[in-house]
């Protein structure tokens, strides 16, 4: 696709809002765009909808180029981030509004309407007006005049966005199983990484117009490419360093603590900077006074209690280091102290090597 | 006894001007208006129902009727319906087209619609001669429906311009996302959203205009006189009060016909959106 968008600034000038992105989304899957307010995942959404044109590249859907074709001539819904519902109309006339377009038969789009509304378990009120429903309901709504019209692909833009934890935990379940039922291809927009892991099959992660990476939950979470992605998506300790040796089962990293050995070494070569990244909950404290390969010292400086874990910041190389440690037994001795001096273990093969920026 | 004095304390000074300027003056005028003209603009015994006879159109005696009268309330309601839907065609577009211009604009543009305001009326209404006579068009029925939309335009584009200003664009774009072309999304997603000022404006038009003589006595002529032309003559030149009374009052049970049916149509909500 290679779509590029700009838009022009009220000063004037042009802001590049999307950078090349080249996206091959599969049919039938849970697609999710994730990145920071601002990075441009409405506006591809809007792209993709047809209400707004790219300035370079094209829009294929099913094979087929959409590339300045008007929304009303896509078959492709949208569920927008503030409902968009029409206030005069009831839910079921809402819902039903796609499928009149249409010109699908009366009867025939009755009961396409109420299987819709049942799907999203909100039959019951389909005689309200939208102002008579909770912003859940509305959502459900939004959902269902979406669905019914069986679209190639369905667009929903943070759906869930406006709505308190508890129900959009709850809608986040239900929505992919709904997904994983109608067999329908969703391209979700969130800023929520939990929600992005949670749901999709695969995630493209943005960031200021591009597309830092893209892949299934695993990958980002395990080998994130970029420092961008190791931190959006959770958090990460980056350690900077220069690349000592290259060999067939890793590569040695000198850091300001001493030599690191990792086991992600491809196309590495000595004398190159890199900066390596490991998630918290990947690091072992312990208790040893030596320390072994991979081991570096370093003092405990605060400790955060979360109920689940323990987070622990710890000082090392003046750098600070973040280690999550599972909350196993009660008063276990593996607790550590304020001021404690630790020995700090980097598993290899959870060093990850990033791409630099 | 409590109550009812609390019940005046509630009444507060909005009721009380509203009974003190209309209420009791139009009770009077209803008064004068079974009462006859004992000479000009006096009024007095017996108590009777001439006028109100004049009004739809018999003598004096209930003998004869003619069908002037008749004629001219149907030309008010005519012109007056005419005026508005040309004032609706102009101006509907017009507040889109002022509400989506950028802060600047717009308020230069709402201030052009205004300034008119700043000069009387009547000069106005004069200088349409002025313009008009070239084509030889006054007095005549066009030049009086000229001059009308000329005075109305305003009244109708400054609600539905607060109407539109307020729609959720969003929804235009819902429609056309399920599949409506420009116009059907339109007409889903956006005119609903101005029909209050739509009623607004249609309302504000349509009643002055209804009453209205300034612009058809000078505008239009003896031939086009209106219902306000006749009215006017009553409490004028004729100074026969109690059948200009009768008049006023056949014109204001119009009017008020009008807004009831509509508000029986439009329910609550309509109401609403007439206040
Ligand atoms: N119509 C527009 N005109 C000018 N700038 C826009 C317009 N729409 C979005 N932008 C800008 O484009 C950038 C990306 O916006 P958007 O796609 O809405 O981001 P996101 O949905 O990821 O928060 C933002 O900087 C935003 O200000
Ligand atoms: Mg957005």
């Amino acid at each position: 696709m290679d779509v590029f968008k700009s838009f022009r600034s009220p000063s004037g000038g042009e802001t590049r809002v999307l950078d090349d992105i080249d996206l091959d989304i599969r049919r039938g899957e849970f697609f999710s765009l994730l990145g920071p307010s601002g990075c441009g995942k409405t506006t591809l959404l809007r792209i993709l909808a047809g209400f707004e044109q790219p300035d370079a590249g094209q829009v294929i859907i099913g094979g087929q180029d959409m590339t300045g074709v008007p929304p009303h001539l896509r078959n492709v819904n949208t569920v927008f981030q503030s409902y968009a519902l029409f206030p005069h109309l009831s839910v079921q006339d809402n819902v039903a509004f796609g499928l009149k377009m249409k010109g699908v038969p009366a009867a025939q789009a009755r009961t396409r309407v109420m299987q819709a509304l049942e799907r999203v378990r909100i039959a019951d009120f389909a005689s309200r007006r939208p102002d008579q429903l909770s912003g859940g309901q509305r959502q459900r709504v939004a959902l269902a005049r979406a669905i019914v019209n069986e679209p190639q692909v369905l667009l929903l833009d943070e759906p869930l966005s406006a709505l308190d934890l508890k129900l959009r935990k709850e809608l986040q379940v239900e929505l992919a199983n709904l997904q994983e039922s109608l067999g329908m291809t969703f391209v979700f927009v969130t800023h929520d990484q939990e929600e992005a892991l949670v749901m999709s099959d695969r995630i493209a992660v943005m960031n200021r117009g591009r597309v830092e990476q893209l892949g299934r939950a695993e990958e980002l979470y395990e080998r994130p490419r970029t420092a961008f992605v190791a931190n959006f998506l959770g958090s990460s300790n980056l350690i900077e360093g220069t690349v000592l040796s290259v060999d067939g089962k890793g590569a040695t990293v000198q850091t300001v603590h001493g030599p690191l050995r990792t086991t992600h070494g491809e196309g590495l070569r000595p004398g190159q900077n890199v900066t390596l990244s490991v998630r918290p909950e990947k690091l072992r404290m312990e208790r040893d006074d030596e320390t072994e390969g991979n081991e570096i010292r370093a003092t405990v400086d605060d400790i955060v209690y979360t109920g689940a874990e323990n987070q622990y910041l710890l000082r090392a190389g003046g750098q600070q280091l973040v280690v999550f440690q599972l909350n196993a037994d009660i008063g276990a001795d593996e607790d550590f102290d304020y001021e404690e001096q630790v020995a700090l273990y980097l598993p290899p093969d959870n060093l990850v090597v990033l791409e630099e920026a | 006894m409590l109550t009812v004095r609390r019940f005046f304390a509630t009444l507060g000074p909005g009721t009380l001007w509203l009974a003190a300027f209309l209420i009791v003056p139009a009770l009077v005028m209803l008064g004068y208006s079974f009462l006859t003209r004992t000479d000009l603009a006096q009024v007095g015994g017996p108590w009777t129902l001439e006028a109100w006879g004049r009004v739809f159109g018999y003598d004096a005696l209930f003998q004869e009727w003619t069908a002037d009268n008749a004629r001219v309330l149907w030309r008010s309601v005519w012109v007056a319906g005419l005026s508005t839907a040309l004032c609706v065609l102009m101006g509907y577009p017009l507040a889109f087209y002022i509400a989506r211009q950028d802060a600047r604009r717009k308020n230069l543009l709402l201030l052009l619609l205004i300034i008119p305001f700043w000069t009387n009326f009547l000069i106005r209404v004069y200088a349409w001669i002025l313009i008009l006579r070239p084509f030889d068009l006054v007095p005549s029925l066009s030049a009086t429906l000229l001059g009308m939309v000329y005075a109305f335009v305003p009244f109708f584009v400054l609600p539905v311009y607060s109407s539109v200003e307020k729609i959720d664009w969003r929804l235009l774009e819902a429609a056309q996302d399920l599949g409506a072309p420009p116009l059907r999304a339109f007409m889903t997603a956006v005119f609903p959203q101005t029909l209050p000022g739509l009623v607004a404006g249609i309302l504000l038009t349509f009643i002055p205009a209804l009453g209205t003589f300034v612009v058809s006595d000078i505008l239009g002529g003896a031939k086009t006189a209106m219902v306000g032309n006749l009215i006017q003559n009553q409490f004028g030149q004729a100074g026969d009060w109690p059948y200009g009374s009768a008049l006023s009052f056949l014109l204001m049970g119009m009017v008020l016909l009008g807004l009831w049916s509509y508000a029986r149509r439009a329910g609550q909500k309509g109401l609403e959106e007439l206040v």
